[in-house]
């Protein structure tokens, strides 16, 4: 199904997805969205969606199963609480995506804003992975509990800004944070230190990347050429003490 | 959506911004179509409009605009004028009945000059013309009820109400006009009354500003401006800006990125980590200018005769972003508000907490002036 968003208030636009989704329609290509908020939020069917334009505020919300690729910049809150399925963007993505994830993917092409990845979680298989291809602002994976958080800073609009901004991971008691190349002590949250990647960390690293740069049309091995640091909590109950001393 | 009835509304304010730095006038129709692409982020209760350039014929006198609840606050305010400032011309504010604003005050504006060589006449002697004017519209605030000044700068205005943006701009016919500089405001008010005061831009002279967020440090910046002369009177946190914009930037001569450090200081530990001389610098800016520091999430958008500013909290928790197409400038709550009037941008980024867009005119006469006015009061002010 294809629709020209151009001037679909986004109510009507969305209510014209979900009855077609409720049809049995299983793709959908969405021709000049601007600013339309919740596009595929809460779709639980496998469908796949093209998006061509700026679509508005969490894009892919709580959603289980579509699989999304936007040919644009996304706005803020990309997969806010997602729970399966994929969102691709191949420009740049605004705050706060993945907000409180927990399954599925969103792999950025470019830079993303702040907040990025904060309260992830994960739970036995479900374990949701975000890749950025640009650079991130502050407090990403801040509160993170699972998950697998990727940042290469290779596709930035800005060469001269850091990879990342201050307080990543801050609070983090769970999942993994790869950063490709190096990341400034000072940047992380409190008592987080960058470590080494052991073996098991490469082969996961590995196989997320293969998907993104599948999907994103990248040199896997130019991606691969230079060594990654981790960010992992230091603890799993990084404030367990904070009040009770 | 079937037995899903979720009625919440999730939003927050609205803000966009347009500067042409040659000084080419943009009709209104572009700014009303960028805000109404963010309909969603306000909620009826508050919509406004500043622009610049668009009282050319006038452009020379301060252009006063005044909201009354009704006859007799108009006559008394107007009263108020007539024994401070000369009036070279008035008339009421056009305006188009639209069926989604209801209850409008009293709109009126007023091209002045300072009554300040018939003795008598002159209220406050000694003053600048910039420093009088700010008096009238701080007397007429507090000291006349239910009327208001909303507007005192020359060649600019603002325009403003209860209701979306895009019905208040069609109420007040922005349509009609066109300007340089233009920015707007969609409301969602939190914690402060949904009234035409209430609403944004917030200015003083030609300082506008509209926010999206909450000032949370209000108080203490109400209390330091007062020692200063300036009077909160509009019940919105939002108002403090437009005073300290005065304050730092006219009266204290301020460069605008200083001014900018003063209201979204780095962090600590980011000063811990700069060089000395900046170090130094910032230190001194925090500790001079504690009370005049923003605290609390915001994005802001302020604008005077020569250029255009954006500005965040400094951990960003509210959106901006920035585009730029030749010589004209765009910042937006959203993207999509930008692209509504712009599609193919040559540039499109998302400003770093903290630190300002600054977008000026390019040497137009209105930044000379600008700087020349900046100068003594500069000297003064050290």
């Amino acid at each position: 199904m294809e629709i020209n968003a151009q001037g679909i208030y986004y109510k009507d636009l969305n209510n014209i997805i979900r009855k077609a989704v409720g049809n049995g329609e299983k793709k959908f290509i969405l021709r000049n969205v601007n600013g339309q908020r919740y596009i595929a939020d809460g779709i639980s069917k496998k469908i796949s969606m093209e998006v061509y334009g700026v679509p508005g505020q969490d894009l892919g919300a709580f959603m289980k199963g579509p699989h999304v690729v936007l040919h644009g910049n996304a706005q803020d809150g990309v997969g806010n609480t997602m729970d399966d399925g994929k969102i691709v963007v191949e420009g740049m993505a605004g705050d706060v995506v993945g907000y409180g994830m927990r399954g599925g993917r969103i792999h950025i092409k470019g830079d993303v804003g702040y907040r990025v990845g904060i309260h992830m979680k994960s739970y036995q298989d479900k374990i949701p992975v975000i890749v950025i291809g640009g650079k991130a602002g502050d407090f990403l994976g801040e509160y993170m509990a699972g998950g697998v958080i990727i940042l290469l800073g290779m596709f930035s609009l800005d060469a001269t800004k850091p990879i990342a901004g201050i307080f990543m991971g801050t609070g983090m008691h769970g999942g993994v944070i790869y950063v490709r190349g190096e990341v400034d002590p000072h940047q992380l949250g409190f008592g987080l230190i960058p470590r080494e990647l052991d073996s098991k960390d490469q082969k996961n690293l590995k196989m997320c990347l293969k998907e993104y740069c599948d999907d994103l049309n990248i040199d896997l091995r130019k991606v691969l050429s230079v060594p990654f640091k981790k960010v992992v909590p230091f603890s799993h109950r990084p404030y367990g003490n904070m009040y009770a001393y | 959506m079937g037995s899903w009835n979720y009625q919440k509304d999730i939003s927050g304010c609205g803000l966009s911004g347009i500067i042409n730095k040659n000084g080419e006038r943009i009709k209104g129709d572009s700014i009303i179509c960028s805000i109404a692409c963010q309909h969603d982020r306000g909620n009826g209760l508050g919509g406004g409009f500043a622009a610049y350039g668009i009282y050319p014929d006038f452009k020379d006198y301060y252009a006063i605009h005044i909201m009354a609840d009704n006859l007799n606050a108009l006559h008394a305010a107007e009263d108020f004028l007539t024994q401070t400032v000369s009036i070279v011309h008035q008339e009421k504010i056009p305006t188009r009945p639209n069926k989604y604003i209801t209850d409008p005050p009293i709109l009126r504006r007023y091209f002045v000059e300072p009554s300040k060589d018939s003795g008598t006449a002159c209220r406050w002697p000694g003053l600048s013309d910039d420093d009088y004017i700010v008096r009238v519209v701080m007397s007429v605030n507090r000291e006349v009820s239910g009327a208001y000044i909303f507007s005192s700068g020359k060649n600019m205005g603002a325009f403003k109400g209860v209701g979306f943006p895009e019905d208040v701009a069609d109420f007040y016919r922005l349509d009609e006009y066109a300007g340089y500089i233009w920015t707007a405001h969609n409301r969602f008010p939190t914690n402060t009354p949904g009234w035409w005061g209430g609403a944004h831009p917030f200015t003083i002279l030609d300082w506008s500003i509209v926010h999206n967020g909450e000032i949370s440090s209000y108080g203490i910046n109400k209390r330091y401006l007062e020692m200063f002369g300036y009077h909160c009177t509009l019940l919105t946190d939002t108002e403090v800006v437009a005073y300290l914009l005065d304050l730092l930037i006219r009266k204290q001569g301020l460069p605008i990125e200083i001014a900018c450090k003063v209201f979204a200081p780095p962090f600590w530990q980011e000063i811990d980590r700069m060089d000395e001389e900046t170090k130094k610098l910032l230190t001194a800016i925090r500790m001079v200018y504690g009370s005049a520091m923003l605290n609390g999430p915001f994005a802001v958008l302020f604008a005077y005769n020569g250029g255009l500013v954006g500005l965040n909290d400094r951990i960003k928790l509210r959106p901006l972003v920035a585009a730029t197409k030749g010589d004209t400038v765009y910042m937006a709550s959203e993207e999509s508000a930008i692209r509504a009037i712009c599609p193919d941008p040559e540039k499109v980024w998302a400003p770093k907490a903290g630190e300002p867009v600054i977008a000026t005119m390019n040497k137009s006469t209105s930044t000379a002036k600008k700087q020349a006015r900046l100068g003594p009061a500069c000297a003064r002010a050290w």
